[in-house]
Formats: C-alpha cells, sequence, structure tokens
C-alpha cells in the first residue's frame, strides 16, 4: 500500500471529490496561487482553475458567511480556515448562520459545507497561534465535528465530510501534515461517528483523537515494556461521539485515561470523562483520569510550551494512577 | 419633500398590484400588532408598518423564480411580497406546526425556500455574506439571477457589510445591496453612530456605486430596483441602494420608541407610503375612493382569515423538538 502523508491525503480526498462532483469548490485564504498555507491545496488550482479554488481576501467571517450562503443555494464548498485561530473571526457564521439554518427554517434548507484547516499548537507560536478550539464547536447542536489523526482516516473523513449534507467542521493539525501511513489508491470512505480502536489492549482504555494519538502510541509501547496492554480508542469523530466503542473498551478494560490537548474546563475530555463515569460507573476499578494542556495560554518559550501539553511522561502517569501503581 | 409620482406611466394592474401588496402588509402587520398584545405571539416582533415601499418597490422588479430575497429578522413585510400565504405567515408567529418554520424560526425566521425568500437573519449584518454566497453560487452555475440583500441603518457598521462588498466586488457578483435607513437602530439614530449621514457614499470604496433612494415612494423604489437588478444580471455587477425609510412603530413590540418625538412621527405619516401612492392614482383617475376601500377591506379579511388559520392550527408535536437539526 502507498505510504503518503497526511496532507497529501487531505489532498488527494479534494482531489477526487472536485473530480467527482462540479458543485464542490474551494475558498479560503492562500489556497490558489500560493498553493496553500500548508500546501494541503498544491495543485488544485492548476487543475481546477480560479472559478473551483477561489482566493480570498483576509476576511474570515466573510468567506465563511459567503461560503455558508452558497451552501444554501446548493454548491458544497469547503472552507479553508489558514488555522482555527482564525476561525475565531468567524464563529458567528458557524454558530448563528451554518449551524441553525435547517432548524430554524423547519427543515426548508440543507447546509453541506467543511470548515477545515490546522487546529492545536504547533510549536514556537505563542498564544494567539496555538489554540485548540474544538469544545468552540462540539458545543453546538447543527454541527459535526471530526478530528482524524492518521492519513488514511483524514483521506476517508474529509471525503464523507465533503458529501455529508450537514456543516462538517474539520480538525487538522499543523505538526500532523507531514506524518506518513498507509492510504489505499483504491477509493474508501470511512463514515462521520465511528472512532477506531488504534491498539487492542487489556488493562486500560485511553481515549484520545487527532494530535495525541502520537504520543498516546509512544506511551503504550513504553507501558507494554512494563507489562502493561493498553487500548487505544481514537475518537475520530466528536459529534457525533460513537459512545459504543468508548463504553465497550472501558467495560473491558474497567479503566479509563482520556487524552485531550485542548483546555481541562468544560471539554470534550471532560464530557467524555463523565459519560464514562456514568455509563461505565459498575465496570470502572478506579476514577477516570484525563490529560489535558495545562490551563494557561501557550507560552512561547519551548520548554514552556512543551510542559503546557500533554506528554508520553504524563499519560504513562495517568495510566499508573488508575493501575494503582 | 415634493414627490413625483408618474402613475400615467404604468400599467393599472401594476399599481394595483403595488398598492395592495403595501395595503396588505399594513394590516397583516396591524394584526400581528395585535395578537402580540393577547399574547398571542411571543418573544421578538418587528413591524413594518411605514416601510412597505421598500419591499413592496423592490422585489416587483425581481423574477422570483431566478432571483432570491434575504433580508433581517423585520421580515414580515419581504415574505408577503414573496408571495408567503398569509395565514402561514401569521401561524408561525403563533408558533404553530403550520407555519412556514412549522413554528420553530418564529417572527424573525421567515424562510420560503420555493419562493426563493432565503430568510428571514436574526443577527444584525450577519446574512450579509449569506446573501453574497448565494449570489457566488448565480455566477458559479452562470445562471440568470439576482440576489436582493436588505439590511437596516443598524448593519452598516457591521464587519459583514464591508467585508461583502469588498468581495462582490472582486468577484463581480450580481447583489443588490439594500440598506432600509429606517433612522433608528434599535433606540439610536443613525445620525448619533455614524462618522458619514449619507450611507449611499459608503459602496464607493469598494468601487461599488451606491444611491439614495425615497423609500416612501413606491415607484421610485421600484425604478432603482430595477436599474441595479438589470446591471447585477446583465453586467453581473453589484450595486448598493441606500433606501430612506421609517417605522412608524417601536423597534419591536416591547419598544415605546421614547427617543424619538411624536412630531417626527406625524411628520412622516403625513408622508405614508400607501397614501402616496393612492392618492396620485386617484388623482389621475385610475382608481376611485371606493375601489381603494374595496382593496383595503379585503386585506383586512386575509389578515382575519390569517388569525383565524393560525388560532385553529395545531402546536408542533413534542417529538419535533429534536428533528431538523442535522440533515
Amino acid at each position: 500500500m502507498p505510504i503518503i502523508t497526511y496532507r497529501e491525503a487531505l489532498r488527494s480526498a479534494m482531489d477526487e471529490e472536485m473530480a467527482r462532483d462540479e458543485n464542490v469548490i474551494l475558498l479560503g485564504e492562500e489556497v490558489g496561487q500560493y498553493d496553500g498555507a500548508y500546501k494541503v491545496s498544491q495543485g488544485l488550482l492548476d487543475k481546477y482553475g480560479p472559478k473551483r479554488v477561489i482566493d480570498t481576501p483576509i476576511t474570515e467571517e466573510g468567506f465563511t458567511g459567503v461560503g455558508i450562503g452558497a451552501a444554501m443555494a446548493g454548491l458544497r464548498p469547503i472552507v479553508e480556515w489558514m488555522t482555527f485561530n482564525f476561525s475565531i473571526m468567524a464563529l458567528d457564521q458557524v454558530i448563528n448562520n451554518a449551524a441553525k439554518m435547517r432548524y430554524m427554517s423547519g427543515g426548508q434548507f440543507k447546509v453541506p459545507i467543511v470548515f477545515r484547516g490546522p487546529n492545536g499548537p504547533a510549536e514556537y507560536l505563542a498564544a494567539q497561534h496555538s489554540q485548540a478550539l474544538q469544545t468552540l464547536f462540539v458545543h453546538i447542536p447543527g454541527l459535526k465535528v471530526v478530528a482524524p489523526a492518521t492519513p488514511y482516516d483524514a483521506k476517508g473523513l474529509l471525503k464523507s465530510a465533503i458529501r455529508d449534507d450537514n456543516p462538517v467542521v474539520f480538525l487538522e493539525g499543523e505538526l500532523m501534515y507531514a506524518w506518513k501511513g498507509e492510504v489505499p489508491e483504491e477509493e474508501y470512505l470511512i463514515p462521520i461517528g465511528k472512532a477506531d480502536i488504534k491498539r487492542q489492549g487489556s488493562d486500560v482504555t485511553i481515549i484520545t483523537y487527532s494530535k495525541p494519538l502520537r504520543i498516546v502510541e509512544q506511551a503504550a509501547q513504553e507501558l507494554e515494556k512494563q507489562g502493561i496492554q493498553a487500548e487505544i480508542v481514537d475518537l475520530r469523530s466528536l459529534r457525533p461521539l460513537d459512545q459504543e466503542t468508548i463504553f465497550n473498551s472501558v467495560k473491558k478494560t474497567n479503566r479509563c485515561v482520556i487524552v485531550d490537548e485542548s483546555w481541562p474546563m468544560v471539554s470534550v475530555a471532560s464530557h467524555v470523562g463523565w459519560m464514562v463515569s456514568k455509563f461505565c460507573f459498575d465496570y470502572l476499578d478506579a476514577p477516570v483520569e484525563l490529560v489535558t494542556s495545562e490551563d494557561v495560554p501557550m507560552p512561547y518559550n519551548h520548554k514552556l510550551e512543551l510542559a503546557a501539553q500533554p506528554s508520553v511522561e504524563k499519560v504513562i502517569n495517568a495510566v499508573k494512577k488508575v493501575l494503582y501503581i | 419633500m415634493s414627490r413625483i409620482f408618474p402613475v400615467e406611466k404604468y400599467q393599472k394592474d401594476f399599481l394595483l398590484k403595488l398598492l395592495r401588496d403595501m395595503v396588505l402588509i399594513r394590516r397583516v402587520e396591524e394584526k400581528a400588532g395585535q395578537m402580540y398584545g393577547l399574547q398571542k405571539i411571543g418573544g421578538f416582533c418587528h413591524l413594518y408598518i411605514g416601510q412597505e415601499a421598500v419591499a413592496t418597490g423592490s422585489i416587483a422588479a425581481i423574477d422570483l423564480t431566478k432571483d432570491y430575497v434575504l433580508t433581517t429578522y423585520r421580515d414580515h413585510g419581504h415574505a408577503l411580497v414573496c408571495g408567503m400565504d398569509p395565514g402561514v405567515l401569521m401561524a408561525e408567529l403563533f408558533g404553530k406546526v403550520t407555519g412556514c418554520a412549522k413554528g420553530k424560526g418564529g417572527s424573525m425566521h421567515l424562510f420560503d425556500v420555493e419562493n426563493h425568500m432565503y430568510g428571514g437573519h436574526g443577527i444584525v449584518g450577519s446574512h450579509i455574506p449569506l446573501a453574497t454566497g448565494v449570489a457566488l453560487k448565480i455566477k458559479y452555475k452562470e445562471e440568470d439571477g439576482v440576489v436582493l440583500c436588505y439590511f437596516g441603518d443598524g448593519a452598516i457598521h457591521q464587519g459583514a457589510f464591508h467585508e461583502s462588498l469588498n468581495m462582490a466586488k472582486i468577484w463581480n457578483l450580481p447583489i443588490v445591496y439594500i440598506c432600509e435607513n429606517n433612522q433608528y437602530g434599535m433606540g439610536t439614530n443613525y445620525q448619533r453612530v455614524s462618522s458619514v449621514h449619507d450611507f449611499y457614499i459608503m459602496s464607493n470604496s469598494y468601487g461599488i456605486p451606491g444611491k439614495q433612494v425615497d423609500g416612501m415612494n413606491v415607484l421610485e423604489v421600484y425604478e432603482e430596483t430595477k436599474k441595479a437588478v438589470k446591471q447585477a444580471r446583465e453586467e453581473g455587477l453589484p450595486s448598493f441602494l441606500e433606501i430612506k425609510t421609517y417605522r412608524y412603530r417601536g423597534h419591536s413590540m416591547s419598544d415605546p420608541a421614547k427617543y424619538r418625538t411624536r412630531e417626527e412621527l406625524e411628520e412622516y405619516r403625513q408622508q405614508d407610503p400607501i397614501l402616496l401612492l393612492k392618492n396620485a392614482m386617484v388623482e389621475k383617475n385610475i382608481i376611485t375612493e371606493e375601489e381603494y376601500k374595496k382593496i383595503d377591506d379585503e386585506c383586512k379579511v386575509i389578515a382575519n382569515q390569517a388569525v383565524e388559520f393560525a388560532e385553529k392550527s395545531e402546536e408542533p408535536p413534542l417529538e419535533s423538538l429534536y428533528e431538523d437539526v442535522l440533515a
């Protein structure tokens, strides 16, 4: 099977869907002539032309709303936010328009649109450019939220997101764009709303998604050396959440650690932690542990920014805590 | 203000339609106001009384089989002129399942996708990019349509307005932005919060022609919109109209409108858009007072029937709470 990067997987998903459906367009800052701020859309302008790959001004609220209006009228836009930090400028459009249009019109509209771009911290970017903002979107009924961690998942989920008749917020990661993995040449789709067991294990369930999957996998390898078999549940989809896969794993291992690179308060981690505590109460042998970013804005200094985020060591410590070792 | 009403230039049927549309809005809105007082309608209810000529004259200049309308929460007039059944409209205000949005939208969120009435939007200025996106779709699909995007004077300082005009110009989108300047953003006179007092010049900053229009003169609204629509349809160019108008009622039903004088209100009532057209038609012997009375009576009956329909309609079933969140 060919090995490609996460970036190439996303590009190939957009390429295939644009070839398949002429209603699919891509718009955002630097997506065309510049080939994408992170080169995700490289080559698409040459292939599909400026009518379908549209460079926008730096106008996040404006071009996000333009995409939503075009979706209401029948197109299937992909809106690229250069990073999710700038999506905050467009939150009104996503929350008040994209997420509400179908409900408040009594079902008269579909809003088939994808909002995608890098979310979460990279390196040395300081407070305004290093935020994991998924909670803002996961909170909102009327949206779907997807956060793939591998090139294979990224391609299959982006294709599903583009074909979905609802607004889908698609979370990528700057540091993930260069990650490599196996992606088949033949076409495939991954349904939104299905978690994936990335590693089988019997002693503890570690639930994560997006970029922290890597450190969780490293932690699981370390733990294996110590005789601890960790099962890794990759959520992939944050809204809807695959409760069945989560609960089945925890019921098997009886212990649960949740690793989430966003802040701890009112987060995906805290919500999943509550769900597991409530619905797997009789199966748990220890309180659920969360590993999140520290409850501070991101500092610039590298030592400090690493300390602010989940790490292999923090995951191992949390696992040992739920195992009482 | 002296106004010209060259009614003799138009077909009688066309003039009657304008007159009737405005009277229907007036009578339905008065009924909505009454029903609000009786607590049949809750929440926010923004009446269009006084502004009827704007929606009526401008929508008369488009073809809703291919053109689109997006507006604000003061949307009852636009919905009626776009062809929404008054009973369906009133049922929505009553929160009934027979309403256009099955009782889930209410006064501020009237939608009629069949008639290309794309809302009914509650956040000031937030729908201006949406309308621009509908225009992008028209251009992308190489269709013949035009978008009319309405908003109030309060929206003019929102970033969404400025961002949208810039994009409409760089992409040459077929859209007419219409600022219904009723002179008060809620309780604040526009002159108190605007660096310029003639809004129509603002679009020039984006290379888009702007024009100020008398919103009490339905024929002027029609003619100016027609020109702008022609430019959008034939040349794919956006334009901007500032239509000066006035609302007789408060911002919403809960607003006693103490920020303006009785004299000011009376001055505008003397320039009522319905009476101005009617008087011009009577003067030129196009209709008689009796014929006008008949139109008015018919509209009162329709408004009453709309209320009866809304009253008799069912509440939405509880399980509909969970419907239409996602497609």
